[in-house]
């Protein structure tokens, strides 16, 4: 199954992210903005951060926690890599997130991410409407500021 | 998802046309924009956002849009919006952005291009050296927490003080470069670290410093009044307050979050979240967006420093005779406490200018005291090889939008689509063979931000200029660029 895909957004970007539970959404969510601020092949997951956050709904918590990695990688100058979401439900989230030091003989940012926004922000449960997913996936559609 | 917008518009004139109200809509909104532009504007959700922001709590006059608009998040780019603050407005941070003062300052000297052009690439490789530039780059500039606090409540003050410029660049800035009311205490740690980190760094994306030459006089009387002639050098710096910045924002989005819940606020997207200016939240985010905004102007300051430095050493010119004077410094992405007529009576306001820059007339307050008689520099920042104006403010935009203008040329095309039809080589075989010279940290910035990813700002300045809500002063066209 595919983790994500790009959505075309004028003056930003967004992606919709898919997981067959909160947990996989979350993770794919994260996966599929860090690949697009660099290739995660060259990231090698050696340091951990973990992470803890609460929200008043599932949607802010997804917003928070692409932010929070947003947060760790610029005081800590790290890219991320690998997301494990260890504990979730609508208002809780649990995790571990890995990678390296930036390093720009090897690292090519692709893209600065600013923040993800909540313009139109979604989670839903697919309803057999993708011909190319099974029904009963989750879906998340986040714009963000680039 | 970029559906078409099917809804109906009146035209006005040939630069206005009016969104007229419907269910939920406070007020009307109102488009500046030609035809043809607006051919574009319809393309996707640029005029639902217009139509969002009229919801929102003590809106008065009308939701605009300038003729840069496009589609954002929350708020539209290119949007003004006026809260009446007794009436119970708010202040929304998606009305402001997380760029908190995104903006452009624009410095001219004494030099003519035939001075410039031997030693552009030199002057380029070192102000590429120089200046921190591209994702995650860090500022030269080691200060302690503690010093970071004073950055934020004193702002280009603050840089003076500490010798990154003279004292009268302050008087050539928007709030003198140092917003009164900010309070650092409403700052999260988070933000102050990301703060502390990057002071003096350009950043990436659409920002850019740029070496231009000035093509054409529009009003020889006003132009003499900025310091501006044909064929002088100027150079133009386009940055805001980076990761403080975005960290304020989404900080205070989340409190807002809260607030709407609280006030029992009903928001057509959750991005429009907002509170009361008037209420604790509202006033907190206040205090810590003039912070950002007073980094933003410090971070400029320090910048245009080392510009000046690095002219001086690589053209070997005395600053007497390089003469870089500030002509002005403009904010586009801001929110201002501002007084004005609301159907003849005087009101407190509440001003959201995203992606539009304020435009005050001769004779106003605020408007530096040598530029009393002409208004209010308005700078505008083309896109990567195309044109810059000098505009200047008007009555007009008093009465009309809040004294506000356009900011900029507007994205039309969206970065994966310029990222496929743009080939960077060639673009910079041609931005070349038009003798602008490119230095980038990423070549991928250089297809995202390719002109033919903009509308035309040549376009977008003749809207504003017809309309009235400001007026042409000069024109610049760039010979060298700095890029993140």
């Amino acid at each position: 199954m595919k983790r994500f895909e790009v959505i075309n957004h004028t003056a930003d970007m967004g992606i919709k992210a898919y997981g067959k539970d909160l947990a996989e959404l979350f993770t794919n969510a994260a996966y599929g903005m860090a690949s697009l601020i660099t290739d995660l092949e060259k990231v090698s997951p050696k340091d951990s951060q973990d992470i803890s956050l609460e929200a008043e709904n599932v949607e802010e918590l997804l917003v928070s926690w692409l932010n929070e990695i947003l947060y760790f990688s610029a005081s800590k100058s790290m890219l991320f890599s690998k997301f494990k979401v260890s504990e979730i439900d609508e208002k809780h989230l649990r995790a571990k997130i890995s990678g390296e030091k930036l390093d720009t003989t090897r690292h090519q940012i692709e893209t600065e991410f600013k923040a993800a926004t909540y313009h139109r922000l979604k989670i839903s449960k697919l309803r057999g409407d993708n011909s190319t997913l099974p029904e009963g996936i989750l879906q998340a559609e986040i714009i963000f500021d680039i | 998802m970029a559906e078409e917008w099917h809804g109906i518009l009146e035209k006005i004139d040939d630069y206005r046309w009016l969104l007229p109200k419907k269910e939920g809509m406070r007020v009307p909104g109102l488009i500046y924009t030609n035809e043809r532009m607006l051919d574009h504007i319809r393309m996707d959700k640029t005029i639902v956002q217009v139509t969002n922001v009229a919801y929102l709590p003590g809106i008065v006059g009308k939701s605009m849009a300038m003729p840069d608009i496009h589609w954002g998040y929350g708020f539209a780019i290119g949007g003004v919006a006026a809260m009446d603050i007794a009436s119970g407005g708010v202040i929304s941070p998606g009305g402001v952005g997380y760029d908190i003062n995104c903006g452009v300052r624009l410095l001219r000297t004494n030099l003519k291009e035939k001075e410039v052009r031997p030693k552009l690439q030199d002057l380029i490789s070192a102000l590429f050296v120089e200046i921190p530039s591209g994702v995650g780059s860090k500022g030269r500039i080691k200060i302690s927490s503690q010093e970071v606090m004073e950055v934020l409540e004193k702002g280009s003050q603050w840089a003076i003080k500490r010798g990154y410029g003279l004292s009268e660049d302050a008087l050539h800035t928007e709030e003198k470069g140092s917003m009164e009311g900010a309070d650092a205490t409403k700052v999260s740690q988070r933000a102050l670290e990301r703060g502390r980190q990057q002071l003096g760094t350009l950043g990436a994306g659409n920002h850019f410093l740029e070496i231009q030459v000035v093509e054409e006089i529009y009003d020889e009387e006003v132009a003499k009044v900025f310091g501006i002639f044909p064929g002088q050098i100027t150079v133009m710096i386009h940055t805001g307050s980076r990761g403080l910045g975005y960290q304020i924002c989404d900080d205070y989005l989340r409190v807002m979050g809260n607030a709407v819940r609280k006030y029992n606020i009903s928001l057509p997207d959750r991005q429009l979240a907002c509170a009361p200016v008037d209420s604790e939240e509202g006033q907190d985010y206040l205090k810590a967006m003039r912070c950002a905004a007073n980094y933003a102007w410090a971070n400029r300051q320090c910048i245009m420093h080392w510009t000046r430095e690095t002219f001086e050493k690589v053209l070997r010119v005395t600053p007497k005779d390089l003469g870089m004077v500030l002509i002005y410094d403009v904010a586009h992405n801001i929110a201002k406490i501002e007084e004005h007529l609301v159907e003849g009576k005087k009101r407190t306001l509440c001003i959201h200018r995203k992606g539009a820059t304020r435009a005050f007339p001769a004779g106003h307050p605020d408007v530096p005291k040598d530029y009393d008689g002409v208004g209010q520099p308005v700078i505008i920042p083309g896109t990567m090889g195309s044109n810059s104006y000098v505009l200047v403010g008007t009555q007009r935009a008093m009465q009309e939008t809040w004294g506000s203008t356009c900011h900029g040329a507007g994205r039309v095309m969206s970065r994966t689509r310029a990222l496929h039809t743009v080939r960077v080589q060639e673009l910079q075989r041609e931005l070349g063979d038009r003798g602008i010279i490119i230095q980038a940290k990423g070549y991928k910035t250089l297809a995202e931000e390719a002109p033919s990813a903009y509308k035309d700002v040549n376009e977008v300045v003749d809207v504003c200029h017809n309309a009235g809500i400001s007026k042409k002063v000069a024109k610049m066209r760039p010979i060298g660029v700095i890029k993140g």
